[in-house]
Parts: structure tokens; sequence; C-alpha cells
């Protein structure tokens, strides 16, 4: 297996490693920088478990390369919350909303979001909803994400 | 909107955010594959790629010579530990045929793991697997129950596939009512095998140092798994700590470790490293127990008014190779018409193995006795041209028949299904909408409503390994309170919810109560999440122990304070006496002198303010529901889609509202799919054919509408008055979808009762073929 160096930052922290050609990011944010929020639901790209930003994108880290990471910046959702414990407002609303059960789904689920509503945007709750088309929960019926779709949309502002 | 009102409860009856959102939401939670240990090495499954036939070999010469590659194992490395797999209820070993942990001479199904490989890492785990030749004599497979009743047996020392049988036959009585009766009307639900699909998958992280054992794993109960891996290897279960602090749904799957956990312990155990064994999808979907895949018929018989005389069930369920226990499921007969005036009830119910992978417990298990009844008296009701709901009012138990027995000889003192119908009716003005549904088909739309109803056992104590659950409390000298509880948690909130009924029990704020949970050398043996039990079981076990710290509180406090103990009471973490605003006291107070200052106690009375009880509750607690939903069908697509679905339940005295109707949602939404979407089906070989999310299909947030829930609220018998809550969803979600599709089908004559009900089966059905 050849292995790549790669510079990244990571929740704003620089990030220098030599990854396998065919490590996945997820693998290499869970295994290599212990960043083990971000979770794999299926590892084939269904059920949006594994969704962090980069560059501003929401994507799935299971069906990206790890190399392909290299010169970008990645949040997880490790790297939302205020650093004094503050919820972003995704987290909070999916708090106050109980959006979850298990919480296996939620990481994803929060990057998505978190994505589409960045510096304050206010997409339609019709758009959010397709978004959350690419996340399964397994748990809550989606009732409560239903919910805090419609809190983060535009018409609901 | 919810209706819940509890008097005089702080905390019990509200919508409190849940403790455990925080961690979950930040990336803190702490799932299975989460944990690792430095050293630790990775294991990969080599499985059979056909379902049935003898291994004439097994070579490992090319995969043990790869890079990262520490070991290769297969039954016979692992036969000295002549593992004794363990059912559900603890009974080693299951009856049936031997189960073990790896492939002993024959493979069973396709995925039946063979070999595995211990690594470095996952990835080189994989490479070798895929290097490991299995060579194997291939024998034609049982694939479906109707290959079952007459193909070779399955297992090689038994005469038939019968796994487990209930019932009789030939009832001639029984027979003599249904023939003799005004309308008999008769339904047969296929129902298709399904997948429980927690997002997060099985797994295990093992770790051994001498005697002592430490396992992380995705399961429903951490004491349940000490005392299967105690039995299993013969181990005593003092030395076995079984952690898990976040599990990402279990649905049923894990209720105990089977096969690839166990094998992946023995692995641990002769490499002597810490090993870790994460399932991935395909897996998942092919290998870890699935559920369901029933056939059930159900004749009834009726008088001329539609009044009930007489009833038989046939039940069948494909136990596939390697169950986790062989089952004829007898809860099926045993609550079918538990909700109905059922005079006369007969059954015959088998399970039957075949060449496929092994039945586990899904979500209300026995819920084929709700779809298969509503299914049929929505069918009966069209046939003998009454209404459906007037139909079930004639039938249905109602509070006046209360106490009864139900035809299966369960008593019913509070079950309140007419109760639920009744207020379900209020919401969905059903005239209004049949008015519309006319209207509708002459546009050539097609509307329909449906609607059942259920009783549901929950907190079950009948069951011998749920008997009853455990509460550890302690006032810690700081006056906060520390509970250790033997509920678990897979996302159903019970640590805000025990904190809750803890708080308002002892008088203390909701924050100073902390919840211990998912480790199984804290607080004593319980099932945890099985059977809808934690609200009933682990709230009562609070409640009781609650109740033993309080008096002990009063008599301290009363004798301190010169004050008698029936004055004394606990408010917000402060112990008062009535009367006399400065004898106030903080809990601190009081606890610092329980623990520190024995001298100033009553004669003989033990310091500390710690207390514990096992609470067995009622053996049966039900829940009651009814759901309505109406759905219109594009005749163009065949698709449906959910209009409106309203819920009407009583689960006694809600702990938290919020997260009972995220249970109930939770349930619906997986009934959905599983009415329309999910489907784990096999080739004529037995090979799998939904082998990932994009061939077994979940319901996603467009399929779920917004639920509308009313509660009522009846408390139980049992301490605190819940009932359960976890399972009914899904349980009463089908039986509700199905009837609202058929009755939109109605003009075409159709009475869809094959899951699932795929657009094309529905274009099929409206073109009149079906
Ligand atoms: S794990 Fe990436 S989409 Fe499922
Ligand atoms: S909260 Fe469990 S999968 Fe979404």
């Amino acid at each position: 297996m050849s292995e790549h160096r790669i510079e990244t930052k990571v929740n704003g922290e620089a990030v220098a490693a030599h990854v396998e050609a065919r490590e996945t990011l997820a693998d290499f944010l869970r295994g290599k920088l212990g960043q083990t929020g971000t979770h794999l639901g299926c590892e084939h790209g269904v059920c949006g478990a594994c969704t962090v930003i980069v560059d501003g994108a929401p994507v799935r880290a299971c069906l990206m390369l790890a190399v392909q990471a290299d010169g970008t910046a990645i949040t997880t959702v490790e790297g939302l919350a205020d650093p004094d414990g503050t919820l972003h407002p995704v987290q909070q609303a999916l708090r106050d909303e109980h959006g979850l059960q298990c919480g296996f789904c939620t990481p994803g689920i929060v990057m998505t979001l978190a994505a589409l509503t960045a510096d304050g945007a206010k997409p339609a709750e019709d758009a959010l909803k397709d978004a959350l088309t690419g996340h399964i929960c397994r748990c809550t019926g989606y009732q409560g994400i239903l919910r805090v779709a419609q809190r983060l949309a535009g018409e609901a502002a | 909107m919810s209706e819940t009102k509890v008097a005089a409860a702080r905390f019990v009856g509200q919508r409190m955010p849940r403790t455990e959102d925080k961690r979950l939401l930040t990336g803190k939670g702490v799932f299975v594959d989460d944990v690792s240990y430095p050293g630790m090495l990775h294991i990969a499954f080599v499985r059979s790629n056909v379902a049935r036939g003898t291994i004439k070999s097994i070579d490992t010469d090319a995969a043990r010579s790869m890079p990262g590659v520490r070991a290769i194992y297969t039954y016979d490395d692992i036969a000295k530990f002549d593992i004794e797999m363990v059912s559900f209820y603890l009974v080693s070993p299951p009856p049936g045929p031997k189960v073990t942990a790896l492939a002993n001479g024959r493979v069973a199904f396709v995925g039946d793991p063979v070999a595995m490989v211990v690594a470095d890492s996952r990835a080189l785990a994989e490479d070798a697997a895929a290097a490991v030749f299995v060579d194997i004599d291939e024998e034609p497979p049982v694939v479906t129950i109707e290959d079952a009743k007459s193909g070779a047996p399955v297992h090689p020392d038994v005469e038939t596939n019968v796994a487990a049988e209930a019932g009789v036959e030939e009832d001639e009585d029984l027979e003599e009512m249904l023939s003799g009766a005004a309308h008999l009307i008769t339904g047969t639900v296929r129902h298709q095998r399904i997948a429980q699909a927690p997002m997060e998958t099985r797994g295990v992280v093992f770790a051994q140092n001498g005697s002592d054992i430490t396992i992380h794993i995705a399961c429903q109960s951490p004491h349940m798994v000490a005392r299967y891996v105690a039995m299993a290897f013969r181990l005593p279960e003092t030395g076995i700590r079984v952690l898990a602090k976040d599990v990402g749904g279990a649905f049923g799957l894990k209720v105990q470790p089977w096969r690839e956990e166990i094998a992946a312990m023995a692995a641990g155990m002769l490499i002597g490293r810490p090993v870790k064994w994460i399932e991935d999808r395909l897996e998942n979907l092919t290998a870890a127990c699935p559920a369901r895949e029933q056939i059930c018929t159900l004749r009834t018989g009726f008088d001329e008014n539609g009044v009930m005389v007489a009833s038989h069930v046939d039940y069948a369920v494909n136990n596939g190779a390697y169950p986790h226990s062989p089952d004829a499921n007898l809860a099926v007969p045993m609550f079918l018409w538990a909700p109905y005036k059922m005079p006369r009830l007969g059954f015959i119910a088998r399970g039957w193995h075949s060449n496929t992978g092994g039945l586990a417990a899904y979500r209300g298990p026995w819920a084929m006795e709700s779809l298969v009844r509503e299914t049929t008296l929505d069918i009966a009701a069209r046939r003998m041209k009454i209404d459906p709901i007037e139909l079930r009012r004639r039938n249905i138990v109602t509070r006046a028949d209360q106490p009864t027995f139900s035809s299966m000889g369960i008593p019913l003192e509070d079950v309140t299904p007419a109760e639920c119908l009744e207020l379900l009716l209020e919401k969905i003005d059903v005239p209004a909408f049949r008015k519309e549904q006319a209207e509708a088909r002459k546009a050539g739309r097609y509307l329909g409503f449906g609607c059942a109803t259920y009783i549901e056992p929950t907190g079950s104590t009948a069951v011998p390994v749920m008997a009853s659950e455990m509460a550890q409390l302690r006032i810690e000298p700081t006056g906060k309170v520390s509970a250790m509880m033997s509920t678990f948690s897979q996302g159903h909130g019970t640590q805000t919810t025990m904190a809750q009924v803890i708080a308002d029990h002892l008088g203390v704020p909701f924050e100073d109560v902390t919840v211990f949970e998912g480790d199984s050398t804290r607080a004593g043996f319980g099932p945890g999440a099985a059977g809808s039990r934690q609200a009933v079981a682990g709230g009562g076990a609070a409640i009781k122990t609650a109740d033993i710290l309080i008096e002990k509180i009063k008599r301290l406090a009363a004798h301190l304070l010169n004050a008698t103990p029936d004055d004394v009471r606990i408010e917000d973490g402060k112990v008062i006496v009535s009367g006399t605003k400065e004898m106030t006291r903080n809990l601190a107070d009081i606890a610092e002198i329980a623990y520190n200052e024995p001298d100033r106690l009553p004669e003989g009375m033990e310091p500390g303010l710690e207390a514990q009880y096992r609470y067995k509750g009622p053996a049966m607690v039900f829940a009651s529901a009814a759901h309505g939903c109406i759905v219109e069908i594009d005749a163009e697509s065949g698709f449906v889609e959910i209009k409106r679905w309203v819920v009407a339940e009583d689960c006694g005295v809600v702990i938290n509202p919020a997260v009972v109707e995220g249970q109930v949602a939770g349930g619906v939404a997986q009934g959905i799919g599983q009415v329309l979407l999910e489907n784990l089906a096999y080739d004529a070989y037995g090979n799998p054919t939904a082998a990932t999310f994009k061939d077994y299909m979940l319901p996603g947030i467009t399929d779920v509408p917004v639920l509308e829930f009313h509660h009522i609220t009846t408390p139980s018998q049992a301490e605190g008055g819940f009932r359960g809550a976890g399972e009914g969803g899904n349980i009463i979600g089908p039986p509700t979808l199905v009837n609202a599709i058929n009755d939109a089908l109605a003009p075409f004559g159709a009475d869809l009762l094959d899951l699932p009900l795929t657009p094309s089966k529905i274009l099929a059905a409206m073109e009149g073929a079906g």
C-alpha cells in the first residue's frame, strides 16, 4: 500500500500525517486523530452518519479518501460547540426538540444542518428536509428532526 | 399535543431536555468502536458464500503469510473452550441443535462464520480473510418456510425442520364453531424478513488481564452480557466487567452476544491481546440475526350481528439456521385477541429451521398478532358490510367488561383500548373523511383510512430473566444523589427519566441526581432494555429505594431536630420540619451527619444514606393504544403518501412525554418501513439480495408524516403507575397503515396482506391482477 503525506486543518488545528492511499477520511479522523464523533453507519454512502464539513461543504467521510483531504479545512462534530461548552445553534435546536435518541446518526445530521445554515444562512424548510433525506435515523421517526428543520428554516425566523 | 397532567410532580410528566444529549451532540458519546486499547488487534470473519454444505477444507496458508496477520482461527482452534451458546432466556445450551460460535464441519447459511483473521488493522484482517480458501461440498438449501416443510433437515442430527412448536393441529369443537358461524372470515398475512438495522452495528472489544476480563460491547444489558459470557465460557461472573456507555440502537438484535461476539472473545483469550470486532453493514444485513418472516392465517367466525364466536390461528415463522433461541412465538396466540372479546381461540404455531440467518427478536416480536387481527377485522367489516369502527366497537373489551380474562386466560383489569379508540375518533372526523374519500374517488384519487387498536404487555416480570430490576441510591455527604441503575439505554433516555423519578420522589433538584448505567459491576443484575420494561421496572425500583431513604432521613432528622418523623419532609433538597421554618436544614447537612457523626444518630441506626431495592412489578402491565392514518395512493405510480397519522395511547403515568412520544414515533417509522420498503430477501439459492442500504431501504425523513399524539393516563398497578411504551408503535403501526392502504384500494376489491406493499404490488392490485 502506498503512503502519502497530507496536511490539513481539523477543527482549526493544523495536522500533518502519512496516510495509506486506500484510507478513508472517516477512518483517518477516527483512528488516527481520535475524533470519534464522526460515526460509521454503512461505509457506503447511504446513511449520512459520517458527514463532516470539508471546505464549507457537507461531505460523507466514508466516501472521501484521506489523501483527498490534503490542503483542506475540515470541521467535525467535535469542532462545533464553543470552547466554553455553549452548543452550536444546530446542536441546541436538536436538544430542545428532542431530535435524537441513541445519538448515533446525530453527528452527521448536525454537520449537514450546520453546513447549510453556516454564516446565518436560512434555507427554506423544504431544502433542509431535502438534505436530510440523505440521513437515516433508526430511532426517532424523524419527528424532532422535522421540528429542527422548521426552526432553522428561513420562514420560521 | 400532550394532554398529560400529573399533579404535584415537579419533574415526572415534564418534557425535560435529556441529560445524555449534550455528550451525544458534541461527539463525546462512547460507542463500542470508539474504545481502543494499546496493542489491540482487529478481527475480520471468513464467511461461507454458499447456503449449505460440508466443509472439505480450509486453506489459510496464503492468508497467514500476509502482512500484519497475527492469527487465523477456525472451529478447531476454539473447540477447546467447549463454548455453550446461551439463549435469550439464559438457557445453556439453548434448546435445539447445538450452536457453535464458528462453523463446525458444515455451513448452514450464506454468511456463516467459518474462520476469523486477527490482524493489526481491520483492513489487513479483511485482506487476509479474502485470501482464506474454504472448499465446500455444496448441497441444495432450504430457504423459505415452504422449503422447510419438505426439504432435507438443516441440521444433521434431527428429523425435521421444526425448530419449535406449540398448540394443537386438530380441534374438532372449534372447527364446528367456525363452520357453524354466520360469517367465517379468513386472512393470511405474509410478513417479509426484516433487519433490525440499528445505526450502530454490533461490535465488541475484549481485553483480558489474568482473571480480569473487560468487555465493551454493543448490547441491551451489560449485566445480561456478563452472565452470558460467564455461562458460555464457564467463568466466574465476578471477574467479568461489561461496559457500554452508549449504544446506537438495538431493537432486539443486541439482547445477547451471539456467535461472532463470542468467537471474538475466544480469539482474545487465545491470542492474549485486546481484540476488537466491529460488524460492518454488509455483515449486519447478511449475518446478524434478522427478524419476522412469518406466515399467519387467521380464521374467525362471526354471528349475524358481527359478534365474534370463535377463531383459529395458524402461525409459522422462519427461524433460519442459528436463531437466538428456537421460537414458535407463543406470544402471538397469547395476545392475539386480548383487546377483544373472543369466546374461543385455538392455535398452532411452528418455527422452522432454514438455511438462512438465524432469527432474533425485533421490537414487538409478537407484533403479528395485531397485524393479522386488525387487518382481518377490516376485511371482515368489508365482507359483512359493517363499518370497521362499528365492528370493533361491537367486540372490543371496555372498562365495563373488566375485570375479565382474555380468551387465553390473561387477566385484564385496567386496559383501555376502547377509550383509546374513542379518543382517536374524536380527533379524526371519520364521517367527514368518508365524504372526502367518496368525492376523491370520483376524481380518480384514492384515499384510505385505517385504524387499529391493541394492548401490549409491558414491564413483564413473568419471563424469568425479566422478573426484577434493581436501584441503588446514595445521597452523598454533599447532598448530591448517585443512582446506580440496572436499567440500560440504547436511546431510551433512562439517564433522564430515571433522574426525573428519583428527584421527584426524594424531593431533590433534578440536576442533583446523577444516574449511572452501562457497567455490569455497578448495581445488580438487570435485563436492561427488553420488553418495554424500564419505566415500569426501573422506575418502580427507583421509587422503592427512594422510599427507604426518605424513611431514614425522616427518622434521623426528627431525632436531630426534636420533631416527629411525620412532621419531616424533603423539598428541593431541603429537610423541612412542618411549622418551624428555622429548623430547615440542607439535605447535605443531614447527609454529612449520617455518614460522619455516627454518635448523633438514633440508637441502632446504620450510618450513611445508602439504600437498594430490587423491585418486582406486577406480572404484566398493559399499555393500550389506537392509531389511525389517512393515505393517498397515486394511481399512476402506486406510491403511498401518508397524509395524516394520529396516535391515542395510554402508557399510564408519563414520566417524560417527549421521551414517550419519541419511542412511539420511532416504532411507527419502523412500522412504516416494514409495510412499504424493507425486505431482507433471499434468492432461491439462499443468497441474500439486500446486502447494502441501497437495497435494504429504510424509511427516510420524507417517508414519515408528522405524528399527532394524544395521551390517556390510566395509572397502572405498578409502583409509580407507569406502563411501558417501547415497542407499541412498531406493533400497531403496520396494521394501521395496511388497513388504510386496503381501504384506499377497496374499489378494486383488493386485500393486500403480503408485505412489503410495494408500488408494483399496489399497481397490480389496481389493475385487477392482485
Ligand atoms: S457511513 Fe458514510 S454514509 Fe453511512
Ligand atoms: S438517534 Fe438513533 S439512529 Fe438517530
